[in-house]
């Protein structure tokens, strides 16, 4: 019923500027420790719009109740709005119906749904998982712990210097015949776009399924899970300009209608009886409990947001700004940068100075221009130990972020020079 | 709020008492794995005296600046006195307010040396929760 709701088809191009489009994010007017505030960690939570604040706070001030269970005006509104968001959402990644969206937390739990349900139904002692070294631990620990409860073994495509998944190693990896295939579609740390249709198509010539990781992607860039043909798609609302505590789960449809549910309670099931139970359709099989209302709504509108600025431009302004930070950035002495050049990555840059510690980088920059950076392993170890790096800076944009803003950056990484008598 | 003070950098470009000791009578080491600062502490003791002692690591120059810090408390003190150092001496050693994010590189050194002492049974292991902020 309301997948035929009329939505209006989104019309990107609007070429706004991130300068203006910096206008509609309030914190970005706040200051630090008396400077304004400069935000380069939107790779691990990206800040919100007044869009996205004002419709959750809609929610509560004028029609919050539970969803899918009230006959009154309120929690059918609440229910036709969370509803809508689905649609939405299966609008911007081009799922062929809103019922393949499953609402999650985040993208570790999508992930883990799939490793719990799917996994444990498929997968038998023996039976190979590819992952890949560049892996974010959300898509690495699920697989391991999958892997320790059914006997799968786990092979890994490792990484080129440059920060490239090795495809050559990946093709051999294939003729062991996997069963699963999981990686990321962008680092979070390296901020390379892994070529995820080819090594999709060639996953299916061989019978494998797989699952994207694409926390890093669907936030930054287009993604069509038509064209990609993609078996499970993971991501997370707060990384996309939408709130904590929500997520998303995209499936193939034969293959999330026979995979068993995941958590039990309300909502999921159809009948339940003292010993047994049946479960509901897609996707609420998968959404057991009330689920996070606002946050479905607020990503709702996040998209909207997305979707009105349109991805292929949202990706074009952070390639801009790639572009300058980079060389910005070496023009910095002693400063070294991690991953590929700037056309093959998206909005991320991982780096080093001189032997500065990356936190104590973090702590001047943040202390002295107001720059919000992260450091430490940005829950990749692996990929650090690959690179022999204790740990690295990392600078991340989106479209709110502006030039005025790598300058501060740079500005701060000559102070630290400064103070470190480098 | 001015971590990076010339004497802070002094210790983490200088640090005393770097290094080991091959008989050590207590030995620990520890990592954060918040950032990946690793330590080891070595004390050499002789009767009722800490007599020696060496600290390695790599991390960041909180961390490594305050176990430099840390070991100038210990040396010559007893181990009755070294038993009672705390946070509050780190942090008066350090001269600076720590941010609650910092706090776990500024007392890393602190909770290897308490570990090292529980080993070699000169003090009762601390079980509930040496990480608190």
């Amino acid at each position: 019923m309301l997948a035929s709701e009329n939505i209006p088809a989104t019309t990107p191009g609007t070429a706004r500027s991130a300068a203006d489009i910096r206008q509609d994010f309030p914190i970005l007017a706040r200051e630090v420790h008396g400077k304004p505030l400069v935000y380069l960690d939107s790779t691990a939570s990206s800040q919100k719009p007044f869009a996205v604040l004002d419709t959750m706070n809609e929610y509560y001030q004028m029609y919050n109740a539970n969803v899918h269970r009230g006959v009154y005006e309120i929690s059918e509104e609440a229910t036709a709005r969370m509803e809508k968001a689905r649609v939405k959402i299966a609008r911007l990644i081009n799922a062929r119906q809103s019922k393949q969206v499953i609402f999650t937390r985040n993208t570790s739990e999508s992930i883990n749904l799939v490793a719990y349900t799917w996994g444990w139904a498929n997968l038998h002692a023996g039976d190979l998982i590819v992952l890949t070294e560049m892996e974010h631990h959300s898509n690495l620990v699920p697989w391991q712990l999958l892997a320790q409860r059914t006997g799968a073994r786990l092979e890994f495509i490792p990484l080129s210097d440059d920060g490239q998944l090795r495809l050559d190693v990946y093709e051999q990896l294939l003729q062991q015949g996997p069963k699963l295939i999981a990686f990321a579609h962008m680092s979070n740390v390296l901020g390379t776009i892994n070529p995820a249709r080819e090594m999709i198509s060639k996953a299916h010539e061989v019978g494998a399924v797989v699952v994207l990781d694409a926390a890093q992607s669907v936030p930054h860039l287009p993604v069509d899970v038509q064209e990609l043909d993609i078996d499970f798609l993971c991501f997370s609302g707060h990384k996309m300009l939408g709130p904590t505590g929500i997520g998303v789960l995209y499936g193939k449809r034969a293959l999330l209608e026979e995979m068993p549910p995941f958590m039990g309670g309300g909502d999921m099931i159809r009948t339940v009886h003292l010993r047994e139970s049946t479960w509901n359709d897609l996707p609420w099989k998968f959404e057991a409990g009330t689920p996070a209302i606002a946050e479905a709504i607020g990503l709702g509108a996040a998209v909207d947001y997305l979707s009105a600025l349109g991805m292929e431009y949202v990706q074009r302004l952070e390639q801009e700004i790639t572009v300058y930070a980079m060389e910005k950035m070496r023009t910095v002495p002693g400063l070294t940068i991690y991953g590929p050049e700037a056309e093959l990555r998206g909005g991320v840059i991982s780096f080093n100075l001189g032997d500065v510690h990356p936190h104590d980088l973090a702590s001047i920059l943040d202390q002295e221009v107001g720059v919000a950076i992260r450091a430490g392993h940005h829950c990749a170890q692996p990929l650090m130990e690959r690179y022999g790096l204790a740990a690295t800076a990392r600078a991340s944009f989106y479209v709110y972020t502006v030039p005025a803003d790598v300058d501060t950056l740079v500005q701060g990484l000559h102070k630290a020079l400064r103070i470190f008598q480098l | 709020m001015d971590y990076y003070r010339e004497y802070i950098l002094d210790h983490y470009r200088n640090p005393r008492n770097y290094g080991n000791l091959e008989h050590a009578d207590a030995h620990a080491e520890d990592s954060n794995p918040l950032c990946g600062d690793q330590l080891a502490i070595d004390l050499q003791i002789e009767g009722e005296r800490v007599t020696e002692v060496r600290f390695q690591g790599r991390g960041c120059a909180i961390s490594q600046a305050s176990a430099s810090m840390l070991s100038e408390l210990i040396e010559g003190h007893t181990v009755e006195e070294v038993i009672k150092l705390g946070k509050e001496d780190v942090l008066d050693a350090l001269g600076i307010s720590i941010s609650p994010a910092r706090m776990k590189c500024a007392f890393l050194s602190l909770r290897v040396l308490h570990r090292s002492l529980a080993i070699a049974g000169l003090e009762r292991p601390n079980l509930d929760g040496d990480d608190e902020e």
